[in-house]
């Protein structure tokens, strides 16, 4: 039988988080000059100035280990304590070997350990999240670390193109050093085509218009209202809401629907600078908010996954978060940055033929 | 370049992934990459595995333009010796630096990249390169 809002779950959270940003970037405005664009339609229209493009040499599994061994810094933990190590991609560089077990050895944590790869389009990476909470908090595990990355993918001149970026980010999930308190969540899930991508297909499709009402507002919407009900919460309870970005407009038109002033949106409204980084997105959001968050505020985090589903997750900022800041914040990485034309863009997400 | 056998990367990855070399419990000496005898102490010497700092100085580099097969896409980057900050001098690619930042005694810190893929449908490799900071 569930146990009553905050009970079950008492005294677990995120006890570490680290993210990584690649530091190329592409402006939007590059992209639509090669394909001949109105520049102003696009970048108004999505919100997005630039992106964040993953270099020749980095996939999701090199970003995945690059925020994870932060994340273990940062919180502190030995890594041979994790129990369990979760990747969250659409992008995996292998259909079939878990990015996970190379994410464990690299970050030197004991064999002992359990580890998969989740596939939910944007949101798997939340959904980790949810199962080393669930492992924690029924002493399966000591320690779990979730994990958001992706090479967010999208074929040349098509509109996704123009949003999708690259990153990835961690958060280590256990119940000492607890930096912000996991209260509760709620999920929403229904089958919804609104992008996809078959096994043999080398990019994603969308399906155009159908992606905002039935797919993303109707389950982030959702499941932000199923917390509240389950909860008794209500927007005006929280100081920071990240929602999943897949541009700037969506999570705006989100937050208006459901009450949030803009303000509180901000610091985890990220995709204007990187780009829609797919399953990163509301982890990279989460943790810029987790930079600044002060003991007592509180987080609300929806993800939205097409396919289609959404977490909504409600975290307490503790005075850990204060004491644990992490040497290097998420705003400090964006700044961080070497602009490639398309061309450059081209070689390093190798979309030439043959290479 | 001729792919190495999937076996051969595996057993790298020790030292590839967590930079884990050798220390000579004898006379304090560490090695990396991992040694099986101490060169100093010979038979008298007692190994054992120690992971290495991530963070050194730039010892000597050079700049590539004739990469050897399978890296002529990545050209021109930069090879660095770089001395670790234990002493230990490893050989190793430079990533993500402006190229007026690259210079003897610049300060690095270890990154996690893709090494090489063994064809389309082989093997990845994947470790350590390392970043101007
Ligand atoms: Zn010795």
């Amino acid at each position: 039988m569930r146990k009553a809002f905050g009970d079950f779950v008492k005294g677990i959270g995120i006890v570490g988080y680290g993210a990584y940003i690649p530091k190329r970037r592409i402006k939007v405005e590059e992209i639509a000059r090669v394909w001949g664009k109105d520049v102003k339609r696009i970048t108004e229209g999505l919100g997005i100035k630039e992106k964040a493009v993953a270099a020749f040499d980095e996939d999701s599994a090199t970003m995945a280990v690059e925020s994870a061994r932060r994340a273990v810094q940062n919180s502190g933990v030995d890594a041979k304590r994790i129990g369990a190590v979760f990747v969250g991609s659409e992008s995996k560089p292998y259909a079939v070997k878990p990015t996970a077990a190379a994410v464990a050895d690299a970050i030197g944590a004991s064999p002992e350990l359990t580890a998969a790869d989740f596939e939910f389009a944007c949101k798997s990476g939340t959904t980790a999240m949810q199962c080393c909470l669930g492992m924690v908090a029924s002493g399966m595990i000591e320690y779990g670390l979730a994990i958001g990355t992706d090479t967010a993918q999208g074929s040349p001149n098509d509109p996704l193109e123009f949003s999708t970026g690259g990153g990835g980010a961690s958060v280590i999930v256990g119940n000492q050093g607890v930096i912000a308190d996991f209260e509760e969540f709620y999920s929403y899930t229904t089958d919804t085509p609104d992008f996809w991508r078959r096994p043999s297909a080398e990019f994603p499709q969308a399906a155009g218009r159908f992606t905002g009402e039935p797919a993303y507002f109707r389950h982030v919407i959702n499941a932000a209202k199923g917390l509240f009900a389950k909860t008794g919460l209500e927007p005006k309870d929280f100081d920071h809401v990240v929602f999943h970005q897949p541009n700037a407009k969506f999570p705006l038109k989100a937050a208006k629907i459901l009450g949030f002033e803009e303000e509180k949106l901000k610091q985890g409204l990220v995709t204007p600078f990187i780009g829609n980084t797919y399953s990163a997105c509301s982890f990279i959001g989460l943790a810029s908010i987790l930079d600044v968050a002060r003991e007592g505020e509180r987080i609300l985090v929806v993800s939205y996954g097409s396919g289609a589903g959404a977490d909504a997750l409600s975290f307490k900022a503790t005075k850990e978060a204060e004491r644990k800041r992490p040497k290097e914040t998420i705003f400090n990485m964006i700044k961080e940055k070497e602009y490639v034309d398309y061309a450059t863009y081209v070689k390093h997400r190798r979309k030439l033929k043959d290479v | 370049m001729v792919s190495p056998s999937s076996s051969l990367i595996w057993r790298e990855i020790p030292e590839r992934y967590g930079m884990v070399g050798s220390v000579c419990q004898t006379c304090g000496a560490s090695y990396f990459p991992q040694r099986k005898v101490c060169p100093k102490c010979r038979r008298k010497g007692k190994l054992a595995l120690q992971k290495m700092p991530e963070n050194g100085r730039i010892y000597a580099f050079t700049e590539v333009h004739s990469a050897p097969r399978g890296f002529e896409n990545e050209s021109p980057y930069f090879l660095a010796i770089i001395e670790l900050s234990n002493g230990v001098r490893v050989l190793a690619q430079i990533v993500d630096s402006e190229k007026e930042k690259v210079k003897a005694g610049a300060t690095v810190e270890m990154r996690f990249r893709k090494i090489f893929e063994a064809g389309k449908e082989g093997i990845l490799a994947y470790g350590y390169k390392f970043k101007v900071v």
